[in-house]
């Protein structure tokens, strides 16, 4: 295929180059004066996450300080990064609990999709962003880990309030 | 008929260029090697502390006018910067390239280094000190060629450039070291004739007498408007700074011609520039801003050389170049690059013609205000008609080259070679062409 050449007609009538440049230094002289910067003091001042921000998980408690999951295993069956390793026990009154639940961050997308459809409300995604780690091992949570967890958790969208008022 | 009337009055100018010169008495030649010595140390450690704190300042001032804080975690406000960034550029590791000639490679920061330093010393940058052993002049060298030696040592640093660009064996640092030689061949000229129109008044090269006579006179940037317009671009184009960093252009040439280097000697490179830029800016100060004169008065000019007199005139030379320095950070971060071509374009066909046609302007001018008997000194309201007239005559011209000659024109060879039936014709073929290209798919 040839190649298409545009020939457009410069504006030449309107061009100078003193008075342009004389403007774009009033303007840069403007934001050099300007004394709101944007610049966050991050260590000092922390960043404002939006209340949908989805960041590492975090398994809610019940009242008596056990992990409200029910092993369902709805989670690592929507899980579309496979990252959720589930493995359910149950207890002599039949009630159904992880015996292993980890959770590899690395592998996670943070989707949100484990907490949307976690029935009991157990497992959420947090509005948390300081994650490092000196290790790749330090990366998988397990049920201790994520029930240790103490930041605020996502607000998910809501269909029947999509601007979140 | 002319000729007899130009005579005297020539002759007339040279006993006013004569006042201007008037090089002080020596000073025993003892106590004279010991203050040489000790302005030498004063001036180059002020100048490196002070190239130190230029880095700082580039990153503040660029930081702000974007809207940014810029460094403030070393030391308070971010004063320890340029210390961090020297101890971690000497402890760096240097990296040679295989493929380098190593002499030069190593060679090459040095001859940019150098020269960058030893332009400041002719520059007076304070009013001469009277001590028991005499008067001390304040310039390292008091040298009466001044504005030759700085002329000559000056276009010496683009050596470092071209031979830090050959000697790395890459092609993006060759093409920045070719880029530079060009520029700085192109923008000397320029510069020259500017600076010829300040000879003109002065009469003198020595940069005290050209100070002296704007001390008589009034600072040179009035009558010689034009002149510093030009000069101050071509001092930008020579420093290789933005809008006319073509060697460095970081998006064409990766770094230039400082690509290989690394450590200490990229830093050498540097230090090379902004030392370059105190000087073009000294010399700006110098030539058209009255050098160390405080204005508006004469009691700065004259004896007896008291020590308050010395540290307000240097307060006064340092306020001036920090105001040109702070130009040149105002200017990098508000005008994109220019491109080769227009680089090229504006230096020999506008910059030499402007320079060129504006001595023939000046010097008549000149001649004609001398052949007048238009008295140089001050006379009314502290104003000298000399001074006065030419400066008029320059608002005149600056209104002809930024309302007419700035107004309707693209600086570009790429442009101004494409007439209106060319284009119709070039639009023509590619009409052509689109249309066979959509017939062949």
């Amino acid at each position: 295929m040839a190649i298409q050449v545009k020939v457009l007609a410069r504006p030449v009538a309107d061009a100078s180059y003193v008075r342009a440049m004389l403007s774009g230094m009033a303007l840069t002289f403007k934001h050099l004066m300007n004394p709101h910067k944007k610049t966050e003091q991050y260590p000092e001042v922390k960043w404002a996450l939006s209340p949908r921000w989805r960041g590492t998980h975090r398994m809610l408690t019940d009242e008596a300080g056990k992990a409200k999951c029910v092993a369902c295993g709805l989670c690592p069956q929507i899980c579309p990064a496979n990252c959720i390793k589930l493995v359910p026990g149950e207890d002599e009154e039949g009630n159904r609990y992880p015996l292993v639940y980890e959770i590899d961050e690395f592998r996670c997308i943070f989707c949100g999709y484990c907490q949307e459809v976690c029935p009991e409300e157990a497992i959420h995604v947090g509005r948390h962003y300081e994650n490092s780690e000196y290790s790749r091992e330090g990366f998988v949570y397990d049920l201790e880990r994520l029930m240790a967890q103490t930041h605020p958790v996502c607000e998910m969208w809501d269909p029947a309030d999509p601007k979140g008022e | 008929m002319m000729l007899p009337l130009v005579v005297p009055a020539m002759l007339a100018d040279q006993a006013v260029y004569h006042q201007y010169y008037n090089p002080l008495e020596p000073v025993a030649a003892l106590p004279w090697l010991l203050f040489t010595i000790l302005k030498m140390i004063i001036v180059f450690t002020v100048i490196m502390v002070g190239v130190a704190m230029l880095t700082l300042a580039e990153r503040k001032i660029s930081a702000w006018i974007q809207d940014r804080i810029g460094p403030n975690r070393t030391g308070y406000g971010g004063l320890l910067q340029p210390a961090a960034d020297g101890l971690k550029n000497i402890m760096k590791e240097e990296t040679y390239p295989d493929a380098a000639y190593m002499p030069l490679f190593i060679l090459a920061p040095m001859m940019s280094f150098i020269p960058a330093l030893i332009t400041f010393a002719v520059i007076p940058f304070a009013a001469p000190l009277s001590t028991r052993w005499g008067l001390v002049e304040m310039s390292v060298a008091d040298a009466p060629i001044g504005f030759l030696y700085i002329l000559a040592i000056s276009s010496l640093g683009v050596y470092g450039v071209v031979l830090a660009g050959w000697s790395s064996n890459n092609k993006y640092s060759l093409l920045g070291g070719v880029r530079s030689s060009a520029q700085m061949v192109s923008y000397e000229v320029a510069m020259g004739m500017a600076a010829v129109s300040v000879l003109l008044l002065s009469g003198n090269v020595s940069l005290p007498a050209i100070v002296h006579q704007q001390q008589v006179m009034g600072w040179n940037v009035f009558p010689l408007l034009i002149g510093f317009f030009i000069f101050c671009v071509a001092s930008f184009a020579e420093t290789n700074r933005l809008p006319f960093d073509l060697p460095e252009a970081e998006s064409e040439l990766i770094a230039g011609y400082h690509t290989e280097y690394s450590a200490m000697k990229f830093s050498m490179f540097f230090i090379a520039e902004y030392s370059n830029m105190v000087t073009a800016s000294a010399l700006m100060v110098t030539l058209f801003f009255g050098g160390w004169d405080i204005p508006g008065t004469q009691w700065d000019n004259v004896a007896p050389h008291t020590g308050l007199k010395f540290l307000l005139t240097l307060a006064f030379f340092f306020a001036k170049l920090l105001f040109f320095l702070f130009l040149y950070m105002w200017i990098r971060w508000t005008l994109p690059r220019f491109r080769y071509d227009q680089l090229m374009s504006l230096g020999w066909k506008i910059m030499l013609p402007l320079a060129l046609a504006y001595i023939v302007i000046t010097g008549g001018a000149v001649l004609v205000l001398d052949m007048l008997q238009v008295p140089r000194t001050v006379q009314w309201f502290g104003i000298s008609p000399f001074w006065a007239a030419l400066g008029v005559l320059n608002l005149v011209l600056a209104a002809l080259v930024f309302v007419i000659l700035d107004r309707g024109r693209i600086i570009s060879p790429a442009y101004s070679r494409l007439s209106p039936v060319q284009v119709a014709r070039l639009r023509a073929r590619s009409a052509g062409r689109s249309l066979a290209a959509s017939q062949g798919d």
